[in-house]
Order: C-alpha cells, then sequence, then structure tokens
C-alpha cells in the first residue's frame, strides 16, 4: 500500500491504495463517489469519464497514481452547479432512460463545451460513449441545443 | 412497525424552476417522525399506497426500474385517481413481497397489468377520505368532493386536508367497486411528466445496485467456468491471497469467490485464482454445432401451430419463392454489469439486488441456501439497463452463496467480460419460409418453419412440445388476410444458457416474416406498401399505423440512388406498431439515417415515456441487426467486451421520429413493441438500396 494525494473535486484526499489501482475504483470504492461508473473497465464504453485538468478522461484505464497533482472532477463536481446548462438541457429533453451511462455522456459533452470544441470534435467524441437504452437520439438534441445556445 | 420504513432515508419528489421533478434525500424536519409516540398516523388501504397524518402521500412501486420509466408512470395512475398534487408525493422502490402481486418485471406488462388495479387503489383511498370528511360536516358525500391533497365541501367550500382525514379514514371499511375517473377528466393521465429519478441519475446520485455499500461490507469476484455446464475439480487460492486487500477466497456452487477491501482487488485477485476445471460435457460444442442442428431439420414440415386452405396444392400461374433466414445468440450487455449485495448472518439473507425478478430472487436463493422465503429479504435497487438479463436471479444466488460460505457481507461485480461471457442468451433461430403469388400480384401461399430452442422447454419443462412452446411467437394470429398458410415450429436442444431478451421471439420471427412478406411483393411486382395493404382488413389497427407511417416517411418520394426506404408492421404486447427506416449505402458502407416509426398502444400514460421506449428500442434492435453477435467456441462465448461484441454507438443511430395514435382503446405495452418491425424495415430498405437481400443477421454487407 501507498499514500496517494488526489484533488477531486477541489477536495484533498490521501488514500492508502496500490499504486496500479484506476483512478475509478479509487473513487467509486475508496470515496464514495460512486457517480463515476464501472461499465467495460477497458476505456472502451465511456461510462467512467471523469475530468482530468479539464480533458475527459477514462478513468478505468488511469492508475491512480498517475493523476497525482491533477484537478480531478467527478459528475457530483460538476453538479455542485444543478443550474449548469447540460443539466437543464438533459431535464427538459428527458435524455436519460436507466442513466447509468449519463455522467459519463454528461462528462464527455461537459469537457467538449469548455474547450469550445467543434461539431466533428464533439460527434467524435460523443461516439466512443455507449448506451444500450439507445437515449443517442436524445443526447444529439441536447448536443445541438447547448453548441446552438452557447 | 411499519412506520420504521418511513423513517428511513427515502426519497421525495419536490419541484424546482423549470417545472422538472427533482429527487432528494428526504430528511423529515419536524419532531413528528422522530419518535414512536409522535409518528404519524398511516391510512394505508392498499399495498400500493399510504398517507399519513402529516398529509405526506407514498406511493410504493412493486416494479423494477431499469429506464423504462415505471417509477414514473405507475405513480401516476394512483395519482390521477387520488387527486393529490403529483409534484409532493413519495415514490418509494418495494421489496420482494407476494402481497403486490407480480413484480416480474418483464413482457411490457408493467403499465397494462396495473392500469385497473393502481387506479383502484388511488380511487378507493379518494372515496374513503371523501366518506371521513363528509362524516365531519355531517353532509352526504356527494356533497364532497376531492382535489389536490383536499377534501372540499360543495355548498360552504370548507375543506380538509387528506392529513386531517387520515385518522377517520382508517376506520372505515374499504369500499369495494368505487368509481374510476372517465378518461376525459384525467389531469396526469395522457402528459408528458418528467421523470421523477432523471435528476438524481444525471447528478451522480442515485444509486444503482453497484453502487450500494451496506456497513462492514467486503467486495467479491467469481471465476466461473468458461465452458457452460462445467464446474471445478479443485482450485488453487494460494497467490491470489498473496494479492494486498485479498482476504479470503470460496468455492460456491458455480466457481470460486475471491473477497478483498475493494472491487479493484478482488478482480487482481481472482485472476490470480489456479482453477482446475472439469469443462462438463459440451466443451466440444462451437456454434456451427448448434447451427447443424438448426439445419438438419430444415427439410422438415415440423410441428403444426397455424394452418388454413392448403399450402400443398399447386394453383396455376402461381409465381413460388422460398428462403431460409437466421438469427444468432445474442447479449443483454446492460451498461451496469451483474451484480449483488449480500449480507447472510444468523439464518437470514438481506440482499439488494438489481433484479427485475425480485420474487424469482428470493425464492431461488431461498431454495440455494436452503432457507424459508421467509428468511430472504430483496431490496430493489435502481438498475443500469435491464433487457430481460435481469429476470434470472443467477447474480443474486452467487452473492448469496459467498456471504453465507464466507460468513461476510459482500457485494459480488462482474467485469464486462463475465457479463457477456456468462449471460442468459436470446436464443438462435433458422426461418424456412415459403410462398406463392398470382399473376395479378395477390398473395397466395404462405408457409413458415420456426427452428429454435425453447426458453421453457431449456430451463423449466424438459417436456414441452413445439406447439405449446413460445417460439410462435411474432408469428401466428398474423393479421395478413393469406388464402394458404401454415406456420409450423421445431424445437432444438441447447447448452447455452437462453432466456427472455427484450421481445425475444417477437424479434426473431417478424424478421423472418415481414422481410419475405417483401420478397413477396417484389415477386407480385406490388408497391411494397400496396402488397400489405390488400392483405389487411378496413378497419385494422394495424394498416391504420402502417398508412400513419407511409405517410410520415414520405414513403412514395422518391430517393437517389443509393438509398432506400423499407416498411414493417408488428403486433406485439396488445399494441401495433409500423416503421419505415431509410438507408444508405455507399461502397457497401451501410448508414441508417431514418426511422419513422408508429405506435398505437392504446390509452397513452405518458407519451414522452413512449417515445422514450420506442427511440430506444429501434437502437436496441440496430444494435442486433448491424452490429455484434454471440458466437461459442469450445462450450463457451467467444466474445469479451464491447470491442468483440459492438453495440450501436452516437453517430450510428438514426432520426427518430415517432407517431403516437391517440385513441381510448385499452393499454397496452410498450417496452418490447418497437423492436419488431425494426430489423425487417432495415433490412428491406437495404434491399431497396442495394438489391442485396439480408436473410442472415447481423447485417454484413461484404
Amino acid at each position: 500500500m501507498s499514500k496517494i494525494n488526489l484533488t477531486v473535486n477541489k477536495k484533498n484526499y490521501s488514500v492508502d491504495v496500490e499504486p496500479d489501482t484506476p483512478l475509478l475504483w479509487v473513487l467509486r470504492d475508496k470515496l464514495g463517489l460512486t457517480g463515476t461508473k464501472y461499465s467495460c473497465g477497458e476505456g472502451i464504453c465511456g461510462s467512467c469519464t471523469v475530468h482530468i485538468d479539464g480533458n475527459a478522461e477514462r478513468s478505468c484505464i488511469l492508475s491512480a497514481k498517475d493523476v497525482e497533482g491533477s484537478e480531478i472532477t467527478t459528475i457530483e463536481g460538476l453538479a455542485e452547479n444543478p443550474d449548469h446548462p447540460i443539466f437543464k438541457t438533459w431535464i427538459e429533453l428527458e435524455v436519460s432512460q436507466c442513466g447509468y451511462c449519463q455522467p459519463g455522456q454528461i462528462m464527455t459533452l461537459a469537457a467538449m463545451l469548455n474547450k469550445n470544441a467543434s461539431k466533428a470534435e464533439i460527434e467524435r467524441e460523443m461516439s466512443s460513449v455507449l448506451c444500450r437504452c439507445g437515449t443517442y437520439h436524445r443526447i444529439r438534441k441536447a448536443v445541438d441545443k447547448l453548441v446552438e445556445d452557447k | 412497525m411499519k412506520n420504521k420504513q418511513t423513517r428511513r432515508e427515502f426519497i421525495k419528489t419536490v419541484s424546482v424552476s423549470g417545472g422538472g421533478l427533482i429527487l432528494a434525500t428526504y430528511i423529515p424536519f419536524n419532531n413528528l417522525f422522530a419518535g414512536t409516540a409522535d409518528d404519524p398516523k398511516i391510512f394505508s388501504p392498499s399495498v400500493y399506497l399510504k398517507i399519513d397524518s402529516n398529509g405526506v402521500v407514498t406511493v410504493i412501486v412493486h416494479r423494477s426500474e431499469m429506464g423504462q420509466g415505471v417509477k414514473t408512470a405507475l405513480p401516476m395512475l394512483i395519482a390521477e385517481e387520488l387527486e393529490v398534487d403529483w409534484e409532493k408525493i413519495i415514490i418509494e422502490q418495494a421489496d420482494a413481497d407476494t402481497k403486490y402481486g407480480s413484480q416480474s418485471t418483464g413482457g411490457s406488462t408493467s403499465v397494462r397489468r396495473n392500469w385497473e388495479p393502481l387506479r383502484i387503489a388511488g380511487a378507493t383511498a379518494r372515496e374513503m377520505l371523501i366518506i371521513a370528511a363528509a362524516k365531519k360536516w355531517n353532509v352526504d358525500k356527494s356533497e364532497c368532493y376531492a382535489e389536490n391533497g383536499f377534501v372540499i365541501n360543495k355548498k360552504s367550500k370548507q375543506k380538509f386536508s387528506y392529513g386531517e382525514l387520515v385518522e377517520d379514514a382508517s376506520k372505515l371499511p374499504v369500499p369495494q367497486n368505487v368509481k374510476l375517473k372517465d378518461p376525459k377528466d384525467f389531469k396526469l393521465i395522457g402528459k408528458r411528466i418528467h421523470r421523477v429519478d432523471t435528476p438524481d441519475k444525471i447528478y451522480g446520485k442515485a444509486k444503482f445496485g453497484i453502487d450500494i455499500v451496506i456497513p462492514g461490507m467486503y467486495y467479491a469476484a467469481l471465476s466461473r467456468c468458461p465452458s457452460f455446464g462445467g464446474k471445478v475439480k479443485s482450485f488453487n487460492a494460494d497467490k491470489a491471497k498473496q494479492i494486498k486487500g485479498v482476504i479470503d477466497a470460496v468455492q460456491i456452487s458455480n466457481g470460486v469467490a475471491v473477497i478483498a477491501d475493494s472491487t479493484w482487488n478482488a478482480f487482481k485477485g481472482r485472476d490470480e485464482l489456479e482453477i482446475e476445471w472439469d469443462f462438463g460435457p459440451y466443451a466440444n460444442v462451437n456454434t456451427d454445432d448448434i447451427k447443424n442442428e438448426m439445419l438438419k431439420h430444415i427439410k422438415e414440415e415440423g410441428a403444426e401451430f397455424e394452418s388454413r386452405g392448403n399450402i400443398h396444392q399447386s394453383i396455376k400461374g402461381e409465381k413460388l419463392i422460398d428462403a431460409v433466414y437466421e438469427v444468432p445468440f445474442m447479449a443483454h450487455a446492460p451498461m451496469e454489469p451483474m451484480n449483488c449485495v449480500a449480507k447472510y448472518e444468523n439464518g437470514k439473507v438481506e440482499l439488494w439486488a438489481p433484479t427485475q425478478n425480485p420474487q424469482n430472487a428470493k425464492s431461488e436463493v431461498a431454495k440455494a441456501l436452503g432457507l424459508s422465503e421467509n428468511d430472504v429479504t430483496v431490496h430493489v435497487t435502481l438498475m443500469g439497463g435491464g433487457f430481460g438479463r435481469r429476470l434470472v436471479s443467477d447474480f443474486a444466488i452467487e452473492a448469496a452463496e459467498i456471504s453465507k460460505v464466507s460468513g461476510k457481507a459482500v457485494k459480488l461485480t462482474w467485469t464486462r467480460k463475465e457479463d457477456i461471457k456468462f449471460g442468459y442468451y436470446r436464443p438462435p433461430s433458422m426461418h424456412v419460409l415459403k410462398g406463392s403469388v398470382s399473376a395479378d400480384g395477390k398473395p397466395l401461399k404462405f408457409y413458415h418453419h420456426v427452428i429454435a430452442p425453447s426458453i421453457r422447454q431449456m430451463r423449466f419443462d424438459k417436456n414441452l412440445t413445439a406447439e405449446k412452446s413460445e417460439i410462435k411467437e411474432g408469428t401466428v394470429d398474423l393479421e395478413y388476410q393469406i388464402p394458404n398458410l401454415k406456420v409450423t415450429g421445431t424445437l432444438i436442444p441447447t447448452h447455452v444458457p437462453i432466456s427472455w431478451w427484450r421481445a425475444v421471439y417477437n424479434s426473431q420471427n417478424p424478421f423472418a416474416v415481414e422481410s419475405f412478406i417483401d420478397e413477396l411483393a417484389y415477386a407480385a411486382g406490388k408497391d411494397l406498401y400496396e402488397f400489405r395493404k390488400q392483405m389487411l382488413p378496413e378497419d385494422s389497427r394495424l394498416l391504420n399505423v402502417m398508412n400513419i407511417a407511409v405517410e410520415k416517411s414520405g414513403w412514395n418520394n422518391r430517393l437517389p440512388k443509393g438509398k432506400g426506404r423499407g416498411l414493417a408492421v408488428s403486433y406485439g404486447y396488445e399494441s401495433y406498431c409500423a416503421q419505415v427506416a431509410e438507408v444508405s449505402v455507399m461502397n457497401n458502407k451501410l448508414k441508417v439515417e431514418k426511422y419513422t416509426a408508429v405506435i398505437d398502444c392504446g390509452v397513452v400514460v405518458n407519451p414522452d415515456i413512449v417515445e422514450a421506449q420506442m427511440e430506444g428500442a429501434i437502437a436496441f434492435a440496430l444494435s442486433a441487426a448491424m452490429k455484434g453477435e454471440i458466437t461459442i467456441k469450445n462450450g463457451g462465448v467467444e466474445q469479451n467486451n464491447f470491442d468483440d461484441f459492438e453495440i450501436l454507438s452516437y453517430d450510428e443511430m438514426p432520426v427518430v421520429d415517432v407517431h403516437i395514435v391517440q385513441n381510448n382503446f385499452k393499454v397496452g405495452g410498450v417496452g418490447e413493441a418497437g423492436i419488431a418491425a425494426c430489423a425487417p424495415a432495415l433490412c428491406n430498405a437495404i434491399f431497396a438500396a442495394t438489391g442485396k437481400r439480408i436473410r442472415k443477421l447481423p447485417v454484413r454487407l461484404i
């Protein structure tokens, strides 16, 4: 075991974990931040997306050791502002079905909107976040609306 | 101590600006909930409903929420009749209990089976509150009415809140045959009410099964035999136990479990287990063996499901065609992998299970652990998708066994790989179709022989015959008026675990049938819509949805080369559906541009949820039609994750234009109703675009 210092949602934590432990499992099992979801464990589906220094990254394939010193933001951090336009649009359009992949969808999109990504970049990034309920149709509506309102 | 539950943290809906509903953890702020003496009186004229003396209305949802919206739609039925402020209702998820009637959340039944019972529950409570108020005022109950959580005296305009009436109402006999509201007076039913659980889900607050943590809990991972039907011969956990954080390794009926202080350490420990497997009797079975088993029967006639006229006669001038269709095994792969929290203690077990089938989990766990059902408690959690996978209780049994053997409370989490490899799959099927049309383009003969394993035969009733099996679903009782028709079936065995997968046989049979109807229409030289239309009675609801789909999709507008439209219709779950797919195919690359989907599901409870279910069904069915399949090698599943079992992605999702027919027919099912027509509409569109007929799923153009 070794101490790893993490900054998550602007709070500092010191956790005892093996250095190879993926950030995902530190967030979920050690810090109780279960909004970040496990689904594929191999960086394929995007359910576990968080922000590392503002960039959307997959926490299931990042070791906790590698993100020491970085600003980590999870869905709980983004939700500190429930009036964030993404949340408001998601509710207005009732995007979510089972809801499991939605934190990953939202974190991916939030990073794109923050950096004023082009439509093509947004299309590419959102295409790498999987949803089994088939909410893609409404995600697209929400993306279009948010890009237009920006 | 029924009040105990109300004192736990529970979910309350409160309104937020913007008209939405927000779910917050409701911690009672006044001392009325704090002590036994001050507990509010509870009026509970039905198992689905409680009203306390503070006026707090709690609706108990006994079906499981997996994204299909029951946690919103079912309370709407009660609230409609009860006349309460929707935004003040508290919604509680029921534990497994036979008192609720069936809790099995499958077959698109939640709304249609509870349409009456839940409205009656609401109306009965309303009636009793009105009677209680009338007695207080000493007037006839016809002098009073209920509105927004109050009973109002028509003449005096005085009013009592429901909370003030709880004590009196709870002493009244429960009235029988209360009058339900006239649909024209509905205030909630038919409205686009926002889902009660959306905000918590998107803020990352909602607790799915995988998120549950209980005091003293450890984390477990399980190693299972790669070949179905195999078992552990022996194992050595020495290396596993050297992994830091690993606490124990125990054998259960389904494999060897590692228990650790975190999910990650449990996974790591599990990977270090050295297990000698007895791969079992099916260790040499591959996909081709199962296919050959089906092929053996394609020349046979099959056991008769339905017959009229004579398909064997030869008719002068008829044009005969035939085809064989084929559909593979399919995994559910919900985004939340299987998991369950279990705590075994002193001969009792408590489970927190993301299950579509709570009562089954309760009885199966009791059986597996040798307990009485009374000693098994099943708390139902939110589910990150279900699609039928969570109707099976395997994950609950595993967690319960691990907890019992290890003596520890555990959360068992499956990896994605295990979710793909150890599922209960949609069965494969083969379909022999033959038919003929007359020289003037009329259908003359139709024959369909379904060859597939039966879920019921494989899992519940070895003696079940094809005639009595469910493999006929989606191909019998077709509305098409074809003079000579025969539908038959043959059951084949499979060692691969099979189960209900969103629509099951209603996903395979309509693919074959509606594709072959398209083939017949081409053989007849007729417009694909006109060919179907001439086979349907004028007052047919199926014809109506088809007419709307044709109109809304611009069916008659010409498309450029490389593009095509496909039409398919379906009936199932007491709902009618028509879909028009529009695709383009350039250099063998398929792009699904648009779906126009029309559903007639009778009375609509929440149109927004109906639309979402149609959109979702199309995405789910397109994944099965275009993307991954499950294949078998050495008795087990070959695929591992979303890279080799692909599902539809954002950029592949077509525009979906849903239209709901407005009528007052009996309420129909919605969750699975959008599946059946999707694959045939797609493949018919591919044929229109390319001239290539797809008879085997998933679609492979090269």
